[in-house]
């Protein structure tokens, strides 16, 4: 009766073993999915955030540094025995806070996971986290990671800087390289955007085994996938940064500009946009408060002028209309032209003067009748095709100067400015024709001209070095024994012959010494030279008080252009900054303390 | 007493062989689950558990002389004396024990703690040998039935009183013996239906689906069938039978069974019930064995079980350790070497001359057997996590002189065999 189940049961114990080595197959060798959980459960990818990239100035002074900073973590799985009110005391959060972050933590769409590392609170300062570090072994399933911010040495040249912060979701899906990661920091603007990639380095990261509470046993493989992380590079600018926060000191209360350029290479030695703010508010947990309050404010302090700023020229321009009729030979600087001021209104007690004079005086009939010239030769008979002719000629002139288009700084966002074009006028009169007498106000800088502050300082420099400039740029060299960027050592001539420029420069000299910038411009130990302007500006406000000019008048080592809106003629506030800096630069301080007074004082009103 | 104790030539050394090696790879796993990189340790550190493991070992091989210089006949003699001693253990227990994981089975001797549960085995098996070997029994006998089942089922229910839910189901290997012995495959077969029954009730929320399905099913068999009374009536009983037992289980499972099985049941049939909690054992584990892949991280290599990912890694997960380390090939060579152990063990039990000694080798066989399906079923997640040792490989002193002294008195009898006289 008990035939054959000796063999059942011997059977029935085979049978386990083969479907135990069945299922073990499946787990073992065709299911990859254990083994990457086991990694995942074993091993800890730690990040090593690089060291962002230094900035220097031109006498290898720090501007911006990196601060510690520290984000709280947490990983879910692991948190145990949570005690919310003793975390709520040790994190400084109220009750709905904390609710509110778990909320926030666990609904992000496909990046949540209760066994990464998910970033809770993040941006804690030194203070914050000395004051939590020795409460967080009652927090398991949180870990502090250490990044840095940045720093800054004065609260000083904020628009040419930019700021770093959180790459937004929209930069990061458009983000090819991959290289980025949710909660990444990235410059937004200045130099920390446009020099992003030199600045950031290169993540670290670091593969440790733990157990399963998390404590760390070791490295993996003797830490074969580990790779170091490389620290930005350095990047030495020709920023003075002392003269750049004397720059700052003298426009503060004041909207405008301040460029200045060394001639001879086109470093830019200061680049003042008024006002400002402090870059120190960018960073840090204030962040985005500072941000919004910022972007918000009327006087508009993120506006970066030197670069995005499109004013008319003013008397300036008048430089630039010389030297171009000069060019096209319709005068001499000899050439003498009765100050008649039916069309055109003027100023000074002055008659009939010659090139220099015309220029010394700023007399707008002289330049009205100069581009009437320009403009009117009779190549054709038809007056408006014969304009159309002298406008191209002059359009070209003019935009070699670097006007009208982008000069190509190392900063975003640079604007144009405009020089018309008769295709502009085509448009701007609907085809309806057009002459001459139309569009003569360009003759003093004003009508259509737009320039932007950076332009005006070049357009000095390129005086200074006698028909040519360099691309004005922030940054000369990265790395510590960087060669100079190759793309600014290349000289841009103009279309004028370098002869006439001597004329522009004696011109300019006379302004200073005997024309309209002679009282607050002239200094003593050396010879500035500079060109007044009165930008006309909508009543009941001020006119725009501008100011170019370089120094020294042989081998000059700055060209400056300033731009005070609202503030009257060119020769008060423009003219009085622009000698100071000058005299900053060069001595070191002003020898004329008055002047410095008028200009803080004064409401130039 | 010399001819007697004088057994080398006919001891089995096929089992002996078998039991070092196990007894040997379970060590060294052992180690491998605990082992620390970073501390330096020894195998042989008397504060690891493969330090202790090397002293029960010591031990094992004492009581293995110990049983052999014993007489044969001591064992059968003095069955039911053992039993009894061990029932009575089993009772005090509950007020003399101490609580060592959630269960109520120890009894402390100095630092270390014994588990009269884990003995209760082999006496029991002893027991129950004597009696189906005790002159006139005959299986289909009510009677004996009844006894046979008192004798297993006593010390079963003690040691559910313990909570020690692991232990107590072991004692229904036994049935296997009382089919070897003749018993109606009938009671194997309706255990093994009520099992899928159970399991039928935890994955169907609502019973009355089932007891549908039932109702259903009955209809087509009786209109297809012959329509006399006596079938349908038949039937009909067997589905009613079937509808109260769903009815009972359901009943057992929401308000008798203590939560934590109750729920490693559900997480059993429902991979995906809280992997976090009641299934992070099981999780763990699949990930730990998995990991191992076709050969192994190698020794000492695992990082699931030595950094306590897997729980209790070198106790009842010890095969986790073997698997993540050892991969698929040294699943194979321990699964082999379990396979070859029972049939070797039957093979034994089938060449004793009196049903005694037969009887006690099934029930040797059955009981590694149990422990083998349920712990390596447990790990690769087809059984639900109850916590018995792997025989040999797992850590722990009871457990290891249980099972030494399981064995080696039958290889004690097996080695006697020639000199007994026949009894059947």
């Amino acid at each position: 009766m008990n035939e054959g189940r000796r063999e059942i049961v011997q059977i029935v114990f085979a049978l386990v073993g083969i479907v135990f080595l069945v299922r073990l197959f499946f787990i073992q060798v065709l299911d990859n999915r254990y083994a990457e959980l086991a990694d995942g459960n074993a091993i800890l990818r730690e990040v090593e955030y690089p060291f962002r990239g230094l900035i220097y100035d031109r006498n290898k002074k720090l501007i911006v540094y990196n601060t510690p900073e520290y984000d709280l973590q947490v990983v879910m799985k692991e948190v145990k025995n949570f005690d919310s009110a003793r975390f709520c005391s040790v994190f400084g959060l109220t009750h709905e806070e904390l609710q509110q972050k778990f909320k926030e933590v666990k609904g992000r769409k496909n990046q949540y996971s209760p066994f990464k590392p998910m970033l809770f609170l993040n941006q804690l300062s030194h203070v914050d986290f000395a004051r939590i570090q020795d409460h967080l072994d009652e927090f398991p399933g949180f870990y502090i990671q250490a990044r840095t911010t940045r720093a800054y040495q004065s609260p000083t040249l904020a628009n040419a800087l930019g700021y770093v912060s959180e790459i937004s979701k929209e930069t990061l899906a458009r983000d090819e390289s991959r290289i980025y990661k949710q909660g990444d920091y990235v410059g937004q603007s200045g130099i920390e955007a446009f020099y992003e990639e030199q600045l950031r380095g290169k993540r670290g990261v670091r593969f440790k085994l733990r157990n399963v509470k998390g404590i760390e046993k070791g490295s993996f493989k003797n830490g074969e996938y580990d790779t170091l992380s490389v620290p930005g590079a350095n990047l030495y600018t020709g920023i003075d940064i002392e003269l750049q926060r004397y720059g700052e000191f003298l426009m503060n209360g004041k909207a405008g500009s301040i460029v200045a350029i060394e001639p001879s290479s086109g470093e830019i030695l200061s680049l003042v946009s008024g006002p400002s703010y402090d870059p120190a508010l960018l960073t840090g947990k204030n962040y985005s408060s500072n941000f919004k309050l910022i972007s918000n404010d009327s006087l508009k302090p993120l506006f970066n002028r030197p670069l995005m700023a499109q004013y008319r020229p003013g008397s300036i321009f008048k430089i630039a209309q010389a030297m171009t009729a000069l060019q096209e030979k319709v005068i001499t600087p000899d050439t003498r032209i009765r100050c008649d001021r039916s069309i055109i209104n003027c100023h000074g007690a002055h008659s009939n003067e010659d090139l220099r004079g015309a220029i010394a005086n700023s007399c707008n009939p002289y330049f009205h009748n100069v581009l009437r010239r320009m403009l009117n030769k009779g190549v054709a008979n038809d007056p408006f095709a014969d304009t159309r002719i002298g406008l191209e000629e002059w359009n070209k002139h003019i935009m070699s100067f670097g006007f009208g288009k982008r000069l190509g700084i190392d900063l975003p966002n640079e604007k144009d400015g405009l020089i018309p074009t008769p295709a502009y006028y085509d448009r701007a009169y609907r085809n309806r024709p057009w002459k001459f007498s139309n569009i003569y106000s360009i003759a003093i800088g004003e009508g259509e001209n737009l320039v932007v502050p950076i332009q005006m300082a070049n357009f000095a420099a390129t005086i200074a070095n006698r028909g040519y400039y360099y691309t004005p740029h922030l940054v000369k060299a990265i790395g510590e024994n960087g060669k100079p960027l190759p793309q600014y050592s290349e000289r841009h001539y103009t279309s004028i012959d370098s002869s006439y420029f001597v004329i522009a420069v004696d011109a300019m000299q006379e302004v200073v010494e005997k024309g309209t910038g002679q009282y607050r411009a002239k200094l003593a130990d050396v010879i500035v030279c500079g060109k007044t302007g009165t930008v006309e500006n909508n009543p009941p406000l001020f006119d725009h008080s501008v100011f170019i000019a370089f120094a020294p008048r042989d081998n000059p080592k700055i060209a400056i252009s300033v731009y005070v809106e609202d503030a009257g003629q060119g020769a008060r506030a423009a003219a009085s900054i622009a000698s100071l800096m000058i005299e900053k630069y060069l001595f070191g301080g002003t020898k004329r303390p008055h002047i410095e007074q008028y200009v803080l004082n004064n409401k130039f009103e | 007493m010399s001819r007697d104790t004088d057994i080398s030539g006919k001891l089995d050394w096929v089992s002996v062989l078998l039991y070092v090696l196990m007894v040997g790879m379970g060590w060294a796993n052992i180690f491998a689950a605990v082992y620390d990189e970073t501390a330096n340790q020894s195998i042989f550190d008397l504060s690891l558990n493969s330090g202790r493991q090397l002293m029960f070992i010591a031990a094992s091989v004492l009581i293995i002389l110990a049983i052999i210089i014993i007489d044969m006949r001591f064992y059968e003699t003095f069955a039911y004396v053992f039993y009894a001693i061990i029932l009575v253990a089993l009772m005090l227990i509950p007020i003399i024990g101490k609580e060592v994981g959630g269960n109520k089975s120890w009894i402390g001797v100095g630092s270390f703690g014994v588990q009269p549960s884990e003995f209760a085995k082999f006496i029991t098996a002893l027991a129950v040998a004597k009696f189906m070997g005790s002159v006139g029994f005959r299986m289909d006998s009510l009677r004996n039935q009844t006894i046979l089942f008192v004798l297993i089922l006593v010390p079963l229910a003690l040691i559910i009183l313990q909570k020690d839910f692991g232990t107590a189901i072991v004692f229904l290997s036994f049935l296997i013996v009382f089919y070897r012995e003749g018993m109606s495959p009938f009671i194997l077969i309706v255990g093994v239906s009520m099992a899928a029954l159970a399991i039928l009730t935890l994955i169907v929320e609502n019973q009355w689906y089932l007891h549908g399905v039932i109702g259903a099913v009955l209809l087509v068999i009786i209109f297809f069938g012959k329509k006399n009374f006596k079938r349908i009536s038949t039937l009909t009983i067997g589905a009613v039978i079937l509808i109260l037992t769903i009815e009972s289980f359901d009943y057992v499972i929401n308000n008798l069974l203590p939560e934590r099985h109750k729920k490693r049941l559900e997480a059993l049939v429902n991979p995906n019930f809280d992997p976090m909690g009641i299934n992070w054992n099981v999780t763990q584990s699949k990930i730990a064995i998995g990991s191992g892949g076709f050969s192994g991280k190698g020794f000492l290599k695992g990082t699931q079980t030595k950094f306590d990912f897997v729980p209790e890694q070198s106790t009842d997960f010890i095969f986790c350790t073997i698997g993540e380390e050892h991969g698929w090939m040294g699943s194979l060579i321990v699964i082999i070497l379990f396979v070859f152990f029972l049939q070797r063990i039957i093979f034994i039990a089938e060449r004793q001359k009196n049903r005694f000694a037969r009887t006690y080798g099934y029930a040797v066989a059955s009981i590694f057997f149990f422990h083998f399906a349920v712990n390596i079923g447990m790990t690769i997640g087809l059984f639900p996590v109850i916590g018995i040792p792997l025989p040999f490989f797992s850590y722990g002193g009871s457990a290891l002189w249980s099972f030494t002294v399981l064995l080696f008195i039958l290889l004690k009898l097996d080695a006697h065999r020639s000199q007994v006289l026949q009894r059947i």
